[in-house]
């Protein structure tokens, strides 16, 4: 490699970066936020077992699941606006990458409320405690401590998904490194440019995890 | 009679486990109930808590009655803030140290101040003799010591009666002792216990009544000395003849 490429590598950098800092870790973060609030809902009306809600979740679960994120993000953002729904491509973004979460990360979270043994529900009754109680102190801190490493590899993947909203003109990572691969021509090394800093808050994410987990090995 | 209970039936699927059992316990008595393996003993205990919803039953508890198959859940809430249960697997919240183990109940489902609940769960764990444990995570503490924090959990909250399922059935033999022990205390003490046990020897002498089941039924109940030395039905017979004999090992 000659030192022009180096220097457009060096140039670039910040110039992929900060979209990286702007743009994919907020939409990430905030995406991610509030898929699991709509996960966490989504499995407690099922476990529950809330009649009627408890079918809209599954449904809405299985439609999510079973469509490409890249279609569900140009229905929301393309095809929304024929309806007379028109959203900017941030918020269309969020949407879509918080209902993806939402619907993967809960099942996820129903899987990890339904491993608590039975035995701990029928104790918190027991001593007294009402269904949410049990919920909110015995069963979901369990089933998290559980979820975590699998929620973990969500939000490690919503990192990269995220790059996906470059297809309706959200100006992350991915879009600024497409913009500067066209002009200078040097494709192969932007594109190894954007895939090593895409990789760089991956390892931090997952550094932050290994963290994490050993300070919640205390039960 | 401090509870009662009439006529209770139970059936899974087809099968009926429970095939109209009365029992009763007065303030203060100890009543062992002791039978084979798949008698419904588990399951009686777990009817009289709502555990497990009985098909039929009568139950009186404090003088007001109840039909136990149409018990509405702030009732069963209200007896079960009145009584205490110790599982045979213990069932210890996992994510709780020994100490908020046994506050829990106090704290959240009783709204008792935190600092008035950390005594007296303190003073529950001294008595079963694990004062200086509390702070450990159950997976830190052996079964025995596990199980005597379920029996402090069970007795802090000032039960009118405590149900105990085979306490000391999931415990390595060396550790049995030191749960009875505790449960002899508790006896001693005047507390209204009904416990479910194989352990012979405790069954008898710290009981003033006990049950034999069998089949989903009470076969025989009396005083202590009627039932093991005196047994009157051919079943209570052969199935002491085999617990002493050994047959079967812990039954
Ligand atoms: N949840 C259940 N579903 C189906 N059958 C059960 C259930 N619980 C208990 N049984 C059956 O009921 C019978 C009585 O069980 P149990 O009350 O546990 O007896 P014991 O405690 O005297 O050993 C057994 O045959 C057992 O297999
Ligand atoms: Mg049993």
């Amino acid at each position: 490699m000659n030192d022009r490429v180096w220097q457009l590598l060096l140039d670039s950098f910040w110039q992929i970066l900060l979209p990286g800092i702007r743009v994919t870790i907020p939409l990430t973060l905030v995406s991610f936020a509030l898929g699991l609030i709509i996960a966490l809902i989504t499995a407690m009306v099922q476990v529950a077992n809330i009649p009627v809600v408890k079918q809209i979740a599954r449904f809405y679960v299985w439609v999510i699941r079973g469509t490409p994120l890249l279609v569900q993000l140009f229905v929301i953002f393309y095809g929304l606006p024929s309806v007379g729904i028109i959203l900017d491509a941030i918020p269309s973004a969020i949407i879509v990458f918080s209902f993806n979460t939402g619907a993967y990360a809960s099942e996820t979270i129903r899987a990890a409320i339904e491993a608590v043994p039975v035995g701990q529900i029928e104790a918190g009754y027991c001593v007294g405690m009402n269904y949410l109680q049990i919920m909110a102190r015995i069963v979901l801190p369990q089933a998290l401590r559980t979820a975590f490493p699998p929620l973990s590899n969500s939000l490690i993947g919503l990192v990269k998904d995220t790059s996906l909203a470059a297809n309706i003109t959200v100006a992350e990572m991915f879009l600024a490194g497409q913009r500067i691969a066209a002009r200078s021509l040097e494709v192969m090394a932007i594109y190894c440019e954007v895939a090593f800093i895409y990789l760089l808050f991956c390892t931090v994410l997952t550094k932050l995890q290994t963290y994490c987990e050993k300070r919640m090995n205390t039960y | 009679m401090m509870l009662e209970v009439k006529g209770i039936e139970k059936s899974f699927d087809d099968r009926k486990v429970l095939k109209g059992v009365d029992i009763k316990v007065g303030k203060g008595d100890v009543v062992t109930i002791i039978g084979p393996s798949g008698s419904g003993k588990t399951t009686l205990l777990r009817c009289i808590n709502f555990l497990e919803r009985a098909d039929a039953g009568e139950m009186i508890f404090d003088e007001a009655h109840y039909r136990m198959d149409a018990m509405t859940k702030r009732d069963i809430a209200a007896l079960r803030r009145k009584t205490g249960f110790v599982f045979q697997g213990y069932n210890l919240f996992r994510n709780k140290t020994a100490l908020q183990n046994v506050t829990e109940g106090l704290v959240i489902a009783r709204k008792v101040p935190k600092e008035a609940a950390r005594n007296a769960g303190l003073r529950a764990l001294e008595k079963v003799g694990l004062a200086d444990r509390g702070d450990a995570y159950p997976h830190q503490l052996s079964g025995g010591q596990q199980q005597r924090v379920a029996i402090a959990r069970a007795i802090v909250t000032e039960p009118e009666v405590i149900f105990f399922d085979e306490p000391t059935s999931a415990l390595d033999p060396e550790l049995v002792g030191e749960v009875l022990s505790v449960m002899r205390d508790l006896a001693a003490e005047g507390r209204t216990m009904m416990i479910v046990t194989h352990e012979m020897q405790f069954a008898r002498h710290a009981a003033n009544h006990v049950v034999f089941m069998d089949d989903g039924q009470i076969v025989e109940e009396g005083r202590p000395e009627e039932i093991f030395e005196n047994p009157r039905e051919e079943r209570t017979k052969k199935f002491l003849q085999t617990v002493r004999e050994g047959f079967g090992g812990k039954l």
